[in-house]
């Protein structure tokens, strides 16, 4: 079941927009600057329709069914945010209007900055970063220019744990800094010595995600944190876990100086195949002068309340044209406000128990690397006694033709064949015993016949994919070319 | 609650399946003293009522639909059809998230596929990857990605000082621990051939726009003497372009750019008080594995039928983490595939016409504007949809006399990024602005000039 490309049922003379005929006497364009052809498709709007939802079809999305894919949180993504945000008095706005024509959506932006504060502990945030990776290049950036103000120039070191995601190391170097490793113990926690080894004056800090990505609250967090901090660094905390944390605790009371908010993840807007997402960095009073900007602050908060743009006194600069992603911003704020702190507070209660639930129904078949009550996720290994050469691949390939999204598969990289799973807390008992149940018969299947596994899936428009042509030299195709 | 579907009874059972007693239970590891803190959040609303408070919150602003909008200056009012919308709010797209699992996510994966040949297209590149933050983010990338090709040894980069003033601030931000000189765009008069002048062997590459932040076009001859000039020394020609305008003008790969960025805002996307925005990039084949982001490419599944993959990621955060290109995971994906959608309806002759029709109508405004007297029209080169305007009043009073009296988003006042155009007025002018309301500009401006 293939859909063929545009450019494939693309027939010269159709469009599919027509535009209104000039209104003012036409110019004269300049010969020397144009074009002579533009390669774009030419469809009817029937066909582009048709083109586009029978490719959506190809998907499996959270509206399609379970995706259990973990670290990314991929919770239901309600339908009155997507209304909300296209009022034409959110989407019609232009960023650069004078601040009194954007009173509404600047008040949204700003009480959105506390309510971060609130549920963080941090208490100033910026709304800029578009995305979670884009929020911790601008949170490394703001620890090493406050150190470098302190005149500790030499510090040039992050640490990051083992079990870090893969954006953690990737920022530090955009930053300019260098990443040391820090392994995990023997029960998922920071490697507390390993940690005081590698503490000195040219750590800038830590960057920890807690829970971490084992799903595995640190059970020495204050401990680890403190000493951060008594070396004289600061610890950035990744946010990509927060939904396990919401009303649990403050991260600002763990120790952390600087964490970025995941709002794609935590805040329930949508994934959209791959962003557009939100990053909302927070930080410590002793950090604010240097987040990116501007932010919206309110001036006359007694009187007339107006909300205005500053850029923080010793701003690291703009991480980002304008002030954000703002159509998510909208969405997030919706999903707060319908939930209030009780809801929340539900919201990672369910979200961890959905986690635990599961994980009880597949843990005498699924090795449990760490045998701890994890958060809102946890990882198995996927080998199957009695089936050695099955793989967490091919559990994850067996899984679409039960019609499930696969979990995280191969991270974290310190557990061996790694099965990542985050249910959240918007699925219901039903579907984890479905899940369980699939996952359990699975495991039958990978006794009795192997071979269905290492051939999965059977049922999806496609088969598994050859990966590695689509990267060699001789066989790389990145865009269409006619003829090919 | 909102959103989950537990029951009490639910809970009870799974409780005991998981063999604790209460839900706090699972929150052991969690150091006492700061477990369960009291949140300080306004009481939960029904969905009836946020929506109607979300309503007033947005009519407490006054849109686009309810002003002439002559506001450009990076973010614009096209048209977009209604098919884009439609389309893009198929939860089989939205809902779902970075293809990973290819054999249950061909539909994300090809429509990038098709967008990156469109981008492609548009640019006269060979390869281009599935987005960037936005246009100014795409700099940033475009600067690192030019330094890796440069092996890391060359430590300049060259600003043209019309290149976008908040692009050049995140190129400037995202490079800071990079021990770069960010140089060329402190004076104003810096065209082309001074930018070639400033070009050396520590070069890494020069970064222009065309049509540049003024609206102000550059001929292919002169770009590709640029060109010529950056490769002589081994470094990178990246061009950011407005994507509109390339439904009529040269793509900058006829004139030998090395990389295309720029904010892709434009195709298909809604202004949205600056974001979500997608950045644009494209490349030469040959820096495709210095390039950042995701890439998907062509290929075949068990059985030989034609299928699309994530490409080349040995590149990525994921698989590299501290030696990956850049640190990109989320994109925004949506945002492109708004602009595909929004690409795809049009087609090359509706680009065109759009490109046209913004064309004529900023030149119609521009020479009605310039007969005012007390106006005058600033550069002598080809322009776009913007153009310069030196105003007899002040710009902020122009601005205000302008909204207040006449409900028109007049510009964006030059002064604030470059002190010689204090009394300038950059104006913008696209297909969704009606003869009428230009004329109600140009009624404005000489009202307030005499």
């Amino acid at each position: 079941m293939t859909e063929p490309l545009l450019y494939e049922i693309s027939k010269a003379g159709r469009c599919s927009c027509r535009l209104p005929e000039p209104d003012v006497p036409p110019a004269e364009l300049p010969a020397d600057y144009l074009r002579e052809d533009l390669p774009l498709p030419e469809v009817s709007e029937l066909d582009l329709v048709r083109h586009y939802v029978r490719l959506s079809q190809l998907n499996h999305a959270v509206d399609t069914g379970f995706y259990p894919l973990g670290s990314c949180t991929m919770k239901y993504n309600p339908k009155i945010n997507e209304a909300v945000c296209r009022l034409s008095g959110f989407a019609q706005l232009h960023p650069l209007q004078p601040v009194e024509t954007v009173q509404g959506a600047m008040q949204l932006m700003y009480e959105l900055q506390e309510f971060l504060a609130e549920i963080s502990g941090l208490p100033a945030i910026s709304l800029q970063p578009a995305a979670g990776a884009h929020g911790e290049l601008t949170g490394v950036l703001i620890m090493r220019k406050a150190l470098y103000d302190r005149g500790e120039m030499q510090r040039d070191v992050i640490l990051v744990p083992d079990s870090a995601h893969g954006t953690n190391p990737a920022s530090t170097s955009m930053s300019g800094l260098k990443v040391v490793e820090i392994p995990s113990d023997e029960r998922g926690n920071v490697d507390l010595d390993a940690l005081r080894a590698n503490l000195s004056e040219r750590v800038v800090g830590l960057m920890l995600t807690n829970p971490n990505t084992l799903g595995l609250f640190d059970e020495h967090v204050l401990e680890v944190t403190r000493r951060v901090h008594e070396a004289g660094g600061l610890v950035y905390g990744d946010g990509a876990n927060l939904n396990a944390l919401l009303g649990i605790c403050k991260p600002a009371d763990l120790g952390f100086d600087v964490l970025h908010f995941n709002l794609h993840k935590t805040f329930s807007t949508p994934h959209g195949g791959g962003g557009p997402g939100a990053g909302p960095v927070g930080v410590t009073a002793e950090l604010a002068p240097y987040l990116p900007g501007p932010i919206v602050v309110l001036e006359n908060e007694d009187e007339r309340p107006f909300y205005t743009w500053r850029m923080p006194a010793k701003s690291i600069g703009r991480v980002k044209s304008f002030y954000g992603n703002f159509g998510v911003l909208v969405r997030a704020y919706t999903y707060i406000r319908m939930l209030g702190a009780e809801g929340l507070r539900r919201v990672a209660e369910n979200a961890v128990l959905n986690a635990n639930y599961l994980l009880s129904r597949i843990r005498d078949v699924y090795p449990l690397p760490y045998d701890r009550t994890c958060m809102h996720e946890f990882v198995v290994e996927g080998r199957i006694e009695g089936a050695p050469d099955v793989r967490a691949l091919d559990i994850s390939k067996r899984l679409m033709d039960y019609g499930f999204h696969p979990p995280t598969n191969y991270f974290p990289l310190i557990v061996h064949e790694a099965l990542m799973i985050e249910p959240t807390e918007t699925e219901s008992k039903e579907t984890l015993d479905a899940f369980a149940e699939a996952l359990l018969k699975i495991a039958e299947e990978a006794r009795e016949d192997p071979e269905l596994l290492h051939n999965a899936p059977h049922t999806t428009p496609l088969g598994r994919l050859d990966e590695v042509r689509a990267s060699h030299p001789k066989t790389m195709r990145l865009r269409y070319a006619p003829g090919c | 609650m909102p959103y989950i579907p537990n029951t009490d009874a639910d809970r009870a059972a799974m409780l005991a399946a998981i063999g604790v007693e209460r839900i706090e239970d699972l929150f052991h590891d969690v150091p006492e003293e700061v477990r369960f803190p009291e949140l300080s959040l306004p009481e939960p609303l029904s969905e009836l009522e946020i929506q109607q408070e979300l309503l007033w919150l947005s009519e407490a602003n006054a849109d686009l639909n309810h002003m002439a909008c002559f506001l450009g200056a990076g973010a614009y009012r096209h048209f977009i059809p209604s098919v884009v919308d439609q389309l893009i709010s198929r939860g089989e797209f939205y809902t779902a998230y970075t293809p990973y699992q290819p054999e249950i996510s061909q539909g994300t994966l090809q429509a990038i596929f098709e967008y990156q040949s469109m981008i492609c297209g548009l640019t006269g590149m060979e390869v281009a990857n599935a987005s960037h933050y936005d246009g100014a983010t795409a700099v940033a990338e475009a600067v690192i990605m030019a330094l890796n090709v440069g092996r890391r040894r060359r430590k300049k980069v060259i600003l043209s000082p019309t290149l976008h003033p908040q692009y050049r601030d995140v190129a400037r931000t995202y490079t800071q621990g990079m021990g770069l000189t960010l140089v060329g765009d402190d004076d104003l008069g810096n065209g082309p051939e001074a930018l070639a002048a400033l070009c050396d062997g520590d070069t890494a590459c020069i970064i222009v726009q065309n049509p540049d932040f003024l609206g102000q076009l550059y001929s292919p001859a002169e770009l590709q003497a640029l060109a010529d000039a950056a490769h002589g020394y081994g470094a990178l020609l990246v061009v950011v372009v407005d994507p509109i305008s390339l439904g009529l003008f040269a793509s900058p790969g006829d004139y030998g750019a090395d990389v295309v960025v720029g904010e892709g805002q434009p195709l298909g996307n809604p202004i949205s008080f600056g974001g979500p925005y997608l950045g644009f990039f494209a490349t030469r084949k040959k820096y495709v594995r210095s390039m950042a982001g995701r890439i998907v490419g062509e290929t075949v599944d068990t059985q030989g039928r034609r299928g699309f993959v994530l490409a080349l990621s040995t590149r990525e955060q994921h698989i590299r983490r501290e030696k990956a290109t850049s640190n990109i995971c989320s994109n925004e994906a949506l945002c492109a595939l708004a602009a595909a959608v929004y690409l795809a309806a049009m087609g090359p002759r509706g680009l065109r016409q759009v490109a046209e029709l913004c064309y004529h109508k900023a030149h119609y405004a521009a020479s009605e504007i310039a007969r005012l007297p007390g106006y005058e029209l600033v550069g002598a080169r080809p322009f776009f949809k913007e153009f310069v305007v030196r105003c007899p009043r002040p710009v902020d009073e122009t601005l205000r006399y302008l909204l207040e009296e006449w409900a028109i988003l007049g510009g964006y006042a030059l002064g604030q990024d470059y002190p010689e155009l204090e009394d300038c007025l950059l104006v913008c002018v696209t297909e969704m602005n009606s003869r009428e309301e230009i004329q109600e500009l140009v009624e404005a401006l000489a009202e307030l000039g005499q």
